[in-house]
């Protein structure tokens, strides 16, 4: 929306749980699907390489199904994972028999630790301006111009933001810095969304709050079963085996008014890629297998809810500021609550209003003869 | 040398790393991570012996930190592996760092250490190039590194500047048919500021073997327990499940058994 911030999604994980490579992958692929499906706001995407080589990515793309034109023409990659601070720069190159063609939409990036330069090489690649500079010894003029076209497009289009990995940015440079950075690149005009992926447990605790703040939805990816401290070392790698494929993925959202919804589900990862599941569906399918299947009805139905509901409970009060009597079975019936006909099974005991006509039963209590605290033992008539 | 332990036969260790019978390997980072009580430098010995086997078709490029050339040569020896042999063959490159000042012989600040990492750097990239024009980029590179907190301390202490280098070690793996097996001491870092570089190391690899001493305490038969995590088990980047192994070892004169937990008897 015009004027808002854009949106920002944090995935983070943690050595217990390390799907946040694969989750990132799987929304990097479908971000790009809907950017080259032109469903999505951005017509772009510029992917900041931390982590893996953009080689890695491309690979992703095509198995992925996107089409390479689309990927030629729609993403972007800043690679700072090859020469992050310039020492390939510094030593002399490798030769070997056969050069890797250097492909057209991955720029090098060799400043890690200089992040106004990283900040403008984003826009840069994001808005296609300096793309010549980056990428001249690669491409032919009538193939750049075509690229540069078909991914800036109009003047206001905009581009989404990917960094594979905050953590490393981290390393390079302060928590304050990265964080501007951030900021910066949300309150640019020309950029529609960013995600990034974090690992949480590399940085102390303050430093995942802190994105946190910066975000508009923040995904973390939690083990689905829990570690103890005594589990021996068996236990453990059965315990890694369980939270190697699966896990839980805990999402919050901040809406604008400052509402904040959670969400979560299941993921399980397989070789076609990152799979979710509700955890509701699986509540409650467990919950059905718990009931035993017998032929008599153990559950209520919507009547006998009602009529539930309606029971009033003998030492409950109704809330209505009457005084709570209750029945205890010593006191006559005429101080106690009025019940609607006295019935043969009823207790009531001597000195009743009996209506003329009906018959009455006497009943006298047996524990009203006794003494209290007597010492007999009533077992004591027991001949064993 | 006694011939049995010249060609190589298949073990528990060999099939939870997938280690071929070229010496090549699915993994490209692979990480030791040992204690006092159970030693892991008997899997760098296992796996350097690995890789200049005869049916190895790779090169080796060993950071020697921890020990001098002859120790592993007598180690190496004993298990039927000329290392002198495949220096001379160029099929092992051993970068003797035993003296930790060398990173700060230009100076102890933060740019004189970076450099000497880049120097360090430089020379594996050399001999690399040597490798791979002598034959025509055949065969595969594996860098060891025994060990990285030895890095650490010849870093004066900086974890960020040894991840930098093994950033740039680990971006060799991913151009080149290379892969990194790296040894670290699990029970050296006591706050959770210098477990950083632990975790980092975790995070970086593709398997993970952890040497451990049993939990039921010391046995005659039995030296420890190994747990093999491995995160790329079908071998595709990104698209495998991880598998888990766990198995125990003993520690033979010339060899390691490796066997699962009954079935040494």
């Amino acid at each position: 929306m015009e004027g808002e911030h854009a949106p920002a999604l944090t995935i983070e994980d943690s050595l217990a749980s390390s799907l946040g490579s694969s989750v990132f992958d799987h929304f990097l692929a479908n971000l790009v699907s809907q950017i080259a499906a032109g469903k999505s706001q951005a017509r772009g995407l510029v992917l900041v390489a931390f982590n893996r080589s953009p080689a890695f990515y491309l690979e992703l793309l095509r198995r992925k199904g996107v089409d390479a034109q689309h990927v030629d023409k729609r993403v972007r990659i800043l690679d700072c994972y090859s020469d992050p601070l310039g020492w390939k720069k510094r030593v002399p190159p490798l030769k070997t028999a056969q050069n890797l063609p250097v492909k057209a939409n991955v720029a090098c990036f060799s400043d890690a630790r200089d992040t106004n330069k990283l900040m403008a090489s984003i826009l840069d690649l994001g808005k296609g301006t300096s793309y010549s500079e980056l990428t001249a010894t690669s491409c032919n003029v009538l193939n750049l111009v075509y690229l540069l076209t078909e991914f800036v497009g109009q003047d206001k289009s905009r581009f989404a933001v990917a960094i594979d990995l905050v953590s490393s940015l981290l390393r390079y440079t302060s928590l304050p810095i990265v964080a501007g950075l951030v900021n910066k690149l949300r309150s640019n005009d020309q950029t529609s969304c960013i995600v990034w992926l974090i690992h949480s447990d590399l940085h102390e605790q303050r430093v995942s709050a802190a994105l946190a703040y910066v975000s508009t939805m923040v995904a973390s990816i939690q083990p689905i079963a829990q570690c103890t401290d005594e589990q021996t070392s068996q236990q453990n790698s059965v315990w890694l085996g369980k939270n190697s494929d699966k896990a839980k993925l805990h999402v919050r959202l901040k809406r604008r008014n400052g509402r904040v919804k959670l969400l979560a589900e299941e993921l399980h990862l397989d070789q076609v890629g990152v799979k979710f599941t509700a955890v509701g569906d699986q509540n409650s399918n467990a919950a059905k297998s718990l009931l035993p299947k017998v032929q008599f009805n153990l559950q209520l139905s919507e009547q006998e809810r009602v009529e539930r509901a309606k029971v009033v409970l003998p030492y409950e009060h109704q809330g209505n500021g009457e005084e709570i009597q209750i029945y205890d079975g010593r006191r006559s019936l005429s101080d106690s609550i009025s019940i609607s006909q006295p019935s043969v099974a009823s207790p009531v005991i001597s000195d009743t209003q009996v209506a003329p006509g009906i018959g009455e039963i006497h009943y006298v209590r047996d524990s009203d003869d006794e003494q209290p605290d007597s010492d007999e033992d009533p077992d004591d008539d027991l001949d064993i | 040398m006694n011939p049995s332990f010249s060609s190589p036969t298949t073990n528990l260790l060999d099939e939870a790393l997938g280690i071929g019978c070229t010496g090549s390997v699915p993994w490209r980072i692979a990480l030791v991570q040992d204690c006092v009580e159970a030693s892991g430098a008997f899997l760098l010995h296992h796996l350097l012996k690995r890789s200049l086997s005869a049916e190895a078709a790779g090169a080796v490029v060993f950071l020697g930190l921890a020990q001098p050339f002859s120790h592993y040569d007598r180690v190496l020896r004993k298990m039927g592996c000329n290392l002198s042999l495949q220096r001379n063959k160029n099929k092992l490159h051993f970068i003797d760092l035993l003296d930790l000042e060398f990173l700060v012989a230009g100076g102890t600040d933060q740019n004189a250490i970076e450099d000497g990492f880049m120097n360090l750097y430089n020379r594996i990239l050399r001999f690399i190039e040597a490798n791979n024009l002598m034959h025509n980029n055949g065969g595969w590179i594996r860098i060891i590194i025994d060990d990285i907190s030895l890095l650490e301390i010849a870093a004066q202490g900086s974890s960020s500047h040894t991840f930098d280098f093994l950033q740039y070690c680990a971006t060799l793996t991913s151009e080149l048919d290379c892969s990194l097996l790296i040894l670290n001491h699990g029970d050296i870092y006591s706050s959770e500021e210098d477990q950083c570089l632990l975790s980092h190391l975790d995070y970086l690899s593709d398997v993970v073997i952890k040497a451990e001493t049993l939990s039921t305490g010391i046995a005659v038969d039995v030296h420890g327990q190994l747990t093999i995590i491995n995160k790329r088990a079908l071998g595709e980047l990104g698209w495998s499940s991880s598998k888990v192994y766990n198995f125990q070892f003993k520690l033979k004169e010339n060899a390691v058994e490796f066997f699962y937990p009954g079935t040494k008897f």
